[in-house]
């Protein structure tokens, strides 16, 4: 076994494009979940109309890349509210269903062969970051052609501009958050979590306070889809429904109703599955383990879901979460 | 602070014969033709309420009575189907929940609503009316709200420790007693300034020595000028602190009157022993005696 390549890979992932783009949209399901108790099963929904909505306005609409960025956020925006109009009045449990169908119908739309000349279908849409007049997302790189950094962190300069860019996402999407929470607007949030009948008898308008909740988790998902199209092609096997529970699990990692705790889990995430990528191959092809590569790449989703399992039984607070915080425990 | 001494009642309440329905002299809520059916059952059927103002109104009635129900009609919190019902002139039909609230008129739950995850302090500073922080955009902008907030803070501050529990504030809700739930769920509506208090069932589930000063809070909520309208069980509480008190049966007002002479009404006394014909009054006079031991009944 190469543990020097396998210590490289895992370190690489601390700092990818795909953590960043993750985080954010984490930090969009502790808005929802976390914070506001809402139970969002469909982020990659969310991700998607903010992937496909910045490749979308580039490719058919010929905007410039930051215009396509705010199209994207627009249109989940637009999704949240669609979604939260008729489910915000039920019971919380209602809105997972809703949520998990909805960007079930949302990928399935993509997908489809009737908008081909829009949305790629099955092929996705690519090639929207760099546009032969000039205003694609790499158009804009300010880096010069070359190698930075060193050791496992060596990028060239256009995953470093993506990673420069994500990484001021996130800090504004942190700061953000962080600004909100612990404002009276961010109280009310957290007293909604906690009994929405015990703020409305004290005279907020809950439905508001919820669906604005809606549509700012939404619009950091959209974020997360965004930073994720600005260094890959945008396809309907990304926004899937393993992608919302790769989400869920990074977040319960870290802590839901914690500000740091979605980013760090996030990354610890994306870290250990490039680990276990790494490892079960490598014990694959020593032949430890009586399992063809293949079959071991899979392994590691079923590791995820044994971990997601136990987390949430023995320490649903995640690791930056208050102990006497247990979310599901009530 | 206790205070053992007969409270000082109101008198003098009603126009005419204390009827159901009759008029008050000064009502600060006026219902008329509430009706609330549950598919066969009609759950309330009030032809015409008035709740005097600066006055503490008991309203009671055996289990089933449509009590909670008449509460969350008028608190916005269910809809009837018929109906219209007014706080100080202002109507309150089909007004939602959270504006019934800001008009003044706040109501506590029967089975306690404490947010368990929130400190108890964060649990009374939510209850301020008319906070700058609260909104979406201002929210970000601390300058804007710090001051108001950090007024709420001492105001809070000052009723937990009028509530004895300025010791908790830090802790989570979560982790008060059942008693020092409802006395935070109390000190919480008074957060909001109202002018009308509606307990439902404040009482329930709390020991004596904690029922004792639940009960001076209220008659202190009526010397600060609030009006209270509180639902109960405990004919004893009832009859020490209610000036007037409102009787319900299978929905209908059966009867009105200050305590002493209501619950010697027969329709009152059908309506709490009318299933039980045969156990005589004696049953409740037993069991306000079991309350003064000290047991929970």
């Amino acid at each position: 076994m190469d543990w020097g390549s396998i210590l490289n890979n895992t370190l690489q992932g601390l700092l990818t494009p795909t953590t960043l783009a993750f985080s954010l949209a984490a930090l969009g399901l502790a808005m929802h979940f976390g914070f506001a108790g809402l139970l969002n099963f469909g982020i990659a929904g969310f991700m998607a109309i903010g992937g496909y909505g910045y490749a979308i306005a580039v490719l058919t609409f010929g905007l410039p890349w930051w215009a396509g960025m705010l199209f994207g956020i627009v249109g989940s925006i637009i999704f949240a509210l669609i979604l939260g109009i008729p489910t915000l009045r039920l019971r919380g449990d209602y809105l997972a269903i809703v949520t998990i169908a909805s960007a079930e119908i949302i990928r399935l739309l993509f997908l489809t062969t009737a908008f081909t000349d829009v949305t790629g279908s099955a092929d996705g849409l690519f090639g929207f970051n760099t546009r032969t007049d000039g205003s694609g997302f790499q158009n804009a790189n300010p880096l010069p052609a070359g190698s930075y950094g060193a050791g496992p962190f060596t990028y060239n300069e256009q995953t470093l501009w993506v990673l420069i860019f994500g990484i001021i996402m996130l800090v504004v999407g942190v700061v953000l958050l962080w600004a909100l929470m612990r404002s009276p607007w961010g109280r009310v949030i957290k007293g909604i979590r906690e009994d929405e009948d015990a703020i409305r008898a004290l005279g907020k308008n809950v439905f508001a306070y919820k669906m604005q909740a809606l549509v700012i988790g939404g619009v950091y998902g959209a974020m997360g889809g965004i930073v994720y199209a600005t260094f890959a092609n945008v396809s309907p096997g990304v926004f899937v429904t393993s992608l919302t529970f790769f989400i869920w699990t990074s977040l319960l990692l870290g802590g839901a109703a914690t500000i740091l705790g979605p980013v760090i889990g996030s990354i610890l995430f994306w870290t250990l599955q490039a680990f276990l990528t790494n490892v079960l191959s490598e014990v694959a092809i020593s032949g430890i383990l009586p399992v063809s590569t293949t079959q071991a790449s899979t392994l590691r989703f079923v590791l995820v879901g044994v971990g997601l399992m136990l987390l949430v039984i023995y320490r649903p607070q995640g690791i930056f979460g208050d102990k006497r915080e247990l979310t599901f425990v009530k | 602070m206790s205070n053992n001494a007969s409270p000082q009642k109101s008198t003098d309440l009603h126009i005419g014969a204390a009827v159901p329905g009759c008029q008050k002299k000064d009502p600060i809520l006026v219902a008329d033709h509430i009706k609330k059916t549950f598919g066969g059952l009609t759950a309330v059927d009030v032809e015409h309420l008035e709740v005097p103002k600066n006055a503490i109104t008991a309203l009671i009635g055996p289990n089933g009575a449509g009590k909670t129900t008449l509460f969350n009609l008028l608190t916005g919190f269910d809809t009837p189907d018929t109906g219209t019902w007014s706080l100080m002139g202002n109507s309150l039909s089909g007004v939602p929940s959270f504006k019934v609230a800001k008009l003044g008129q706040v109501r506590t739950f029967q089975l306690t609503k404490a947010l368990g995850l929130l400190t108890v302090l964060e649990n009374m500073k939510l209850g301020a009316k008319d906070q700058k922080g609260e909104n979406l955009l201002t929210a970000l902008v601390p300058a804007i709200w710090r001051k108001q907030d950090k007024e709420i803070e001492v105001k809070a501050l000052e009723l937990l420790s009028r509530f004895k529990l300025d010791a908790k504030k830090d802790d989570f809700a979560a982790s008060l007693s059942g008693g020092q739930r409802k006395l935070l769920e109390m000190a919480r509506a008074l957060m909001t300034d109202p002018v009308l208090v509606m307990l439902d069932e404040p009482m329930a589930g709390v020991n004596p020595a904690l029922t004792q000063s639940l009960l001076d809070h209220v008659l202190d909520l009526k010397k600060q000028g609030m009006t209270v309208l509180f639902v109960e069980h405990d004919m004893h509480m009832v009859r020490h602190i209610a000036d007037w008190v409102v009787v319900m049966a299978e929905g209908k007002i059966v009867a009105e009157g200050p305590p002493d002479t209501v619950m010697k009404e027969q329709a009152v006394i059908d309506a709490y022993l009318g299933s039980h014909q045969d156990t005589d009054l004696g049953e409740v006079t037993g069991r306000i005696k079991i309350i003064k031991d000290g047991g929970q009944a």
